[in-house]
């Protein structure tokens, strides 16, 4: 048997055929509009990953401190006001790292715990002189924090002995290459000779200058810090839990926790700003689009007024009616997202293709993520029906004798 | 005896109730008619024809009286009731065919089946295409109201106002602006038609020559009833 369509899809199938311009214009409002929503969106949703991702590429998702000191001083004998101010520096271990560091690994949501002893030294070549952060480190729980194996340009990031990892800047500076000797000296008068076994490259100079990667115990010795760690770093399974988290830990340990949410404040600030123009940027189109539709269908229901009643005289209900527009609308805006879709689709790849990194590679992937295509079909839909919905009703209450006597 | 087909009783009907143009088109009007007759409504223009048929015709409702269709008080009736009673009770036909442009003859004829039924099925096409062959229109089954004469959209019109069985015709000047023999051609359909099925049919002519065909007439002035005849 032959499939035919109930009356009201029906109908408004036709009436949409037949109004061809206007059809056309309103599916090319819809579809220009739905294309820039999930054109931006697709582009600062990955945009916002790529920099989150390159901030997270080189740091902790939490990391856990020994609390910080403080010298208080009263000013006044009520104590009204005081001032704080920070001890001088002296490295400090994490009290019972290891009871907080299974206590953290413990916890739902953390999926790696990796202690790290760092302080301040020097990296001394011949006359040259450079300040650095000895980072002691397991090596192979290190990397489930910073995945330095994907930075490795020479080497392995593995540490041993006096084996080090430092990065590209340092090695420059220093004229050195894998297999040459280093030596670090400490402002407490103590030095030892590493040997270079890995080069890294993690993307920001600053790092790749200041990083000298060693084992655990030998930075414990060299910082004067046996058998303590000065913190916890942790990776969290998503990353915009680490803020809860780090609060969780904090009150559990007592200790100082610090999210990258946190240490990157501004930064996200910055990406929620932009998320909320590009919702009002996004808001802006969708009532256009709405105008644009509700508009064509009002003139779309005056030109139809005979017809309508026409479909009454012959025994279409009201709702019936009702039901023929706001077809027309949602019809409107699924059509509309579909090509809507595929001409975002296109500008990603026509904007990838022009827009590049300075090595070269794309600034954006040209992918479209299914769950943007159905956000829009729905959004759309819903937008058709929405603004559908005025007209229809007016259509629905339209008087059938009025129509048919002119 | 089964209850008349139309069954009115001081009906009125007043537009613009509450302006300043207040006007009573009908004034007080009492009418039945039987399975089976068929009637001319005639009159000069503008005496009320036109608003009588729409109100029997369920398409607006009376100012005071009691209209009763099929036996149905219709006062009684809510508006769904109403549009259900008028869909599958009375076919319409109008001066100007009134067909619905963007669909073909055949899918003119099936609407008010679709509407009744929510879609249409092989049974509806068939019969369809039967009622085109009656009115002579197999032909053009496929073509849209605009590529047919006028006397081709009116006969569209009359399959479409018998698709669904009516116990009612309505036809207002059905033949009003077609030529002699396409106007007899489309009242003969109308009468065949009633013989067929026993339908009441309310047809309003201006024309004395087709009135005298019919078994009765009915004669409107200034919204009233001037005189009610059967014919010899
Ligand atoms: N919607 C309306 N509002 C006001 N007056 C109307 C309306 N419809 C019809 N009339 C008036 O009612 C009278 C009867 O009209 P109508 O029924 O069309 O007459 P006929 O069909 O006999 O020519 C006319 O004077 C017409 O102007
Ligand atoms: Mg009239």
């Amino acid at each position: 048997m032959k499939f035919r369509l109930p009356f009201a899809p029906l109908v408004a199938l036709r009436f949409l055929r037949e109004g061809r311009m206007q059809t056309l214009l309103i599916l090319a409002g819809t579809t220009g509009g739905v294309a820039v929503i999930v054109f931006l969106t697709q582009l600062i949703t990955q945009l916002q990953a790529q920099i989150v991702d390159r901030v997270l590429g080189s740091q902790a998702h939490v990391v856990i401190r020994p609390l910080e000191e403080a010298n208080r001083r009263a000013i006044d004998d009520e104590g009204f006001a005081t001032v704080i101010e920070p001890r001088a520096q002296r490295l400090r271990s994490v009290d019972q790292w290891e009871n907080v560091a299974r206590l953290a690994a413990g916890m739902e949501g953390v999926t790696a715990v990796s202690p790290v002893v760092t302080g301040p030294a020097f990296a001394v070549r011949g006359q040259a002189n450079k300040s650095v952060a000895l980072m002691g480190v397991d090596a192979e729980r290190y990397r489930r924090i910073v995945r330095m194996e994907e930075y490795m340009v020479a080497g392995r990031f593995a540490v041993d002995g006096t084996r080090a990892v430092i990065g590209t800047e340092l090695a420059k500076d220093l004229g050195i290459r894998l297999e040459d000797k280093l030596r670090v000296a400490l402002p407490n008068g103590r030095d030892e000779l590493l040997q270079v076994g890995g080069i890294f490259d993690i993307g920001n100079k600053d790092l790749n200058r200041r990083w000298v990667f060693v084992t655990l115990p030998l930075a414990q010795s060299l910082l004067d810090l046996p058998g303590g760690v000065s913190n916890l770093d942790l990776t969290v399974a998503d990353i915009f839990d680490a803020q809860p988290i780090a609060d969780r830990l904090k009150g559990a340990t007592g200790l100082t926790v610090d999210s990258w949410m946190q240490t990157n404040a501004q930064l996200l600030a910055a990406l929620r700003n932009q998320t909320v123009s590009n919702n009002l940027i996004r808001s802006f189109v969708i009532i256009i689009v709405a105008l644009g539709i509700a508009s064509v269908l009002v003139v779309s229901v005056v030109q139809k007024q005979k017809e309508i009643g026409i479909l009454r005289a012959m025994g279409a209900s009201r709702s019936l009616i009702l039901q023929i527009f706001l077809i027309q609308g949602a019809l409107v805006g699924a059509v509309g997202s579909v090509i809507g879709s595929l001409l975002a689709f296109g500008l990603l790849n026509a904007f990838s293709a022009i827009y590049r990194n300075a090595d070269g590679t794309p600034l954006f992937a040209a992918e479209l993520e299914p769950r943007f295509i159905l956000m829009a079909a729905l959004v759309a839909t819903g937008v058709g029906l929405a603004s559908a919905l005025i007209p229809a009703r007016r259509a629905a209450r339209m008087d059938p004798v009025q129509a048919i006597r002119s | 005896m089964n209850a008349p087909v139309i069954d009115l009783t001081g009906i009125t009907k007043t537009y613009g109730i509450g302006t300043p143009v207040e006007t009573e088109v009908l004034h007080g009007i009492d009418l039945r008619l039987a399975e089976g007759e068929f009637a001319a409504l005639i009159g000069p223009s503008g005496s009320g024809k036109s608003t009588l048929l729409n109100l029997i015709g369920l398409l607006e409702r009376p100012t005071s009286g009691r209209l009763s269709i099929g036996g149905r008080d219709t006062a009684t009736l809510n508006e769904a009731e109403i549009t259900q009673l008028r869909g599958r009770s009375i076919g319409f036909v109008f001066q100007f065919h009134h067909l619905l442009p963007a669909f073909s003859a055949m899918e003119n004829v099936m609407m008010p089946t679709i509407i009744a039924r929510g879609a249409a099925d092989d049974e509806v096409e068939a019969t369809a295409l039967q009622l085109l062959d009656a009115v002579g229109l197999k032909a053009h089954a496929h073509k849209k109201p605009g590529e047919l004469s006028g006397g081709q959209q009116q006969r569209v019109a009359i399959a479409r106002a018998l698709a669904l069985k009516p116990r009612l015709i309505l036809a207002d000047e059905p033949t009003g602006n077609l030529d002699t023999h396409t106007a007899d051609d489309i009242f003969a359909l109308l009468r065949e038609f009633n013989r067929q099925t026993n339908c009441a049919c309310l047809i309003v002519t201006h024309d004395p020559r087709l009135a005298a065909r019919c078994d009765r007439i009915v004669r409107l002035v200034d919204g009233q009833i001037a005189d009610d005849l059967p014919t010899a």
